[in-house]
């Protein structure tokens, strides 16, 4: 289990937005009547994209939307570890994945960078700018070692590449999301050497099909 | 070739996303091709047709999909039924349903529909991880536009009403376990459910429920349009298909690919990912199928098929075939010690055995790494993990457990090897290096 806490300063208040409202009313109609609860990490992720974290008031105002006790909403804020519970840098939050497949790949030397160009790992820079934190496995295990940057994932990272992309983001430009080494998505370095067959991609395949394989001979319900 | 499957029967066309993921996209590519036929056989068709194909879930535990479908009630009651699409993808070393859900999204909300029907469910819930944002939003959007073409949503072209609704995490792994994803669907702690009551009987808000995996669901359409004879063509009985594969670690070209299930390890390795970095001898040890089963040294690797029952001999597990590949330049030990860490980390604090054993096996694993520890305490390790495995509610606590038996299984004279070099270079004062395990 990881330990995590509230915030020792928190600020005395927290409203939606009325963009997020919107967007809070569009989560919680996505569940049946009654069920509203089921919206809590979706809403909490809403804080988050608005104040940067997720403070202890805008738990109270979570509550109240969803009808459900507090303390429901703190056990979802704290056991969730996507969850920030003090304020992250300004600029660009950096989670690092720090698992197994992308420490074989080079994550290790990552966490150096970071260390000696950014913050102590789980601090803030001293301008309040940057943070960064060490994640475990964010699923893009083929494009390791990768970090997401403000949500977006940066992958086939060296340290160079990350020195880079810690520059563009100081210097206030946003770097397309991908692959550091113009890999396309999770396809082999140097490019495909599958799925070269051009009658997959000629419409052939949208072809009325008929009857299906192995269907009853007079379709029960035709 | 490439491989042992041609292009024609790969089902994941759009793979890499070389082409448009849109809807027009994915027509051309064959989705949503006799979506409409395949509703109008009975919901017992397609189950029937699922079980002859011999798919078995690909989320890992390799259960028999077909089969899990028909656990569903056969009559409606007042509870209504729900599908729910296991999109939490965390497991180290996977990263396949994310190519599904970026680049092929409405291939999976067919599968939706077609599985939904068969669960006579109207309702589908697709829970995906919350750090797959861009995924999320993609995947979003292709519901828009399936919904705007009439294809899902009430009163849709294929006649049966089918509401798919996306819903996210929040970076819990947990979440992977069927019976945590339910609880966190209903907006608590991810902490597993006891079963029974198993989710086809009692799943999100008590009611029936069938969990499947991305892939699992995405096939299954393609299975319907080509007939269950064409998916058991591939792979060894009872291991029928096509399969996404992965590799990450020491590999030159990691990548996902399809391939036919039972395909041999090293031609896998050799063909798609490149080979092994500094060539096949270089090879330690690979762990098949996600961090959660036991590795193969390389010279099992070497004879090993990637399916289920061929792993599962060697004391190993095709997982979601996802391998993570360690040549001997590689600290094994270290590699291991870091999964333990994030067993220890994702642990969600329930079960007793599980909470305490995850930290007691990182905290001695680290040790390990060094060799600052005393050769008993190799022993130690391994009542602790046999004490946690098989002792909790869910599959984390094997998960846990299994790595560190793997690498004991195979490697242990290099770890008392390691032990006996560090206390060889210090003064060997008895109870020293026997720090509390808190």
């Amino acid at each position: 289990m990881s330990v995590r806490r509230l915030a020792k300063d928190q600020p005395a208040a927290f409203e939606f937005t009325p963009e997020g409202l919107e967007k809070a009313a569009w989560w919680i109609a996505k569940f049946p009547a009654g069920r509203q609860q089921s919206a809590v990490i979706p809403l909490l992720w809403l804080v988050q994209k608005q104040e940067g974290w997720v403070p202890e008031p805008a738990l109270r105002v979570v509550a109240s939307l969803l009808s459900m006790p507090v303390i429901r909403v703190l056990e979802i804020a704290t056991f969730y570890t996507m969850f920030q519970l003090s304020p992250v840098g300004t600029v660009a939050h950096i989670q690092l994945c720090g698992t197994t497949p992308c420490m074989l790949r080079g994550a290790n030397a990552l966490k150096g960078v970071l260390a000696a160009r950014v913050c102590a790992k789980d601090h803030t820079s001293a301008d309040g700018r940057f943070s960064w934190e060490e994640v475990e496995c964010m699923g893009a295990c083929a494009n390791a070692p990768m970090a997401a940057i403000n949500d977006y994932y940066y992958e086939d990272l060296t340290p160079e590449a990350l020195e880079a992309l810690l520059e563009a983001f100081a210097a206030g430009q946003t770097p397309g999301p991908g692959s550091a080494i113009g890999r396309q998505g999770a396809a082999p370095e140097g490019g495909a050497l599958t799925l070269t067959d051009p009658t997959l991609y000629d419409g052939s395949r949208a072809r009325p099909l008929g009857a299906l394989p192995n269907t009853p001979a007079p379709g029960p319900a035709q | 070739m490439v491989g042992i499957l041609e292009d024609k029967d790969r089902i994941f066309t759009n793979l890499y996303g070389l082409h448009d993921w849109g809807l027009e996209g994915a027509r051309a590519r064959g989705v949503w091709n006799g979506t409409t036929e395949m509703l109008a056989q009975t919901p017992e068709w397609i189950c029937d047709q699922i079980k002859a194909s011999g798919l078995r879930g690909r989320g890992g535990a390799g259960f028999a999909t077909g089969l899990k479908w028909t656990f569903m009630p056969r009559q409606l009651s007042e509870r209504p039924h729900y599908l729910v699409v296991n999109a939490d993808e965390s497991e180290p070393g996977t990263c396949k349903d994310r190519e599904i859900m970026r680049n092929d999204p409405h291939r999976l909300i067919e599968g939706c529909l077609v599985a939904s029907y068969a669960i006579r469910a109207h309702d589908c819930f697709i829970y995906i991880r919350g750090e797959y944002v861009f995924e999320r939003e993609r995947l979003e959007a292709a519901l828009i536009e399936a919904a705007a073409a009439r294809l899902i949503g009430k009163d849709n072209v294929h006649g049966w009403d089918c509401n798919i609704r996306v819903t996210h995490g929040g970076g819990a792994y947990i979440c992977g376990d069927e019976m945590a994803l339910l609880e966190s669907l209903e907006g608590k702690k991810g902490q597993p459910r006891l079963k029974p009551p198993f989710p086809a009987g009692a799943g999100v808000y008590g009611c029936p429920t069938t969990v499947n995996n991305v892939e699992s669901i995405a096939v299954t359409p393609e299975i319907l349009r080509r007939g269950a004879e064409w998916f058991v063509g591939f792979g060894r009985p009872k291991n029928s298909g096509t399969k996404l594969m992965s590799a990450s670690g020491h590999v030159n070209r990691p990548c996902v690919v399809e391939e036919a299930m039972s395909i041999p390890l090293r031609q896998l390795i050799d063909d798609h990912f490149g080979g092994v970095r500094g060539g096949w001898g270089n090879l330690k040890a690979v762990i098949p199928g996600g961090s959660s089963v036991r590795m193969i040294p390389a010279e099992e690797a070497e004879v090993a098929l990637m399916d289920f029952d061929d792993l599962a001999a060697r004391k190993s597990g095709l997982g979601t075939a996802a391998m993570i590949v360690m040549d001997k330049d590689c600290d094994i030990v270290a590699a291991i010690a870091r999964l333990s860490y994030f067993y220890k980390h994702e642990s969600c604090g329930q079960c007793t055995p599980c909470r305490e054993g995850t930290g007691w096996m990182w905290r001695i694993m680290e040790r390990m790494v060094t060799g600052e520890a005393e050769p008993k305490e190799i022993d130690m390790l391994l009542d602790v993990a046999s004490q946690v495995e098989g002792h909790t509610i869910c599959g984390l606590g094997d998960a846990a457990a299994w790595p560190i038996q793997g690498l004991f299984r195979h490697f242990r004279p290099e770890i008392e090897q390691r032990i006996a070099n560090y206390r060889s270079r210090r003064a060997n004062v008895p109870g020293v290096t026997l720090i509390a395990a808190e």
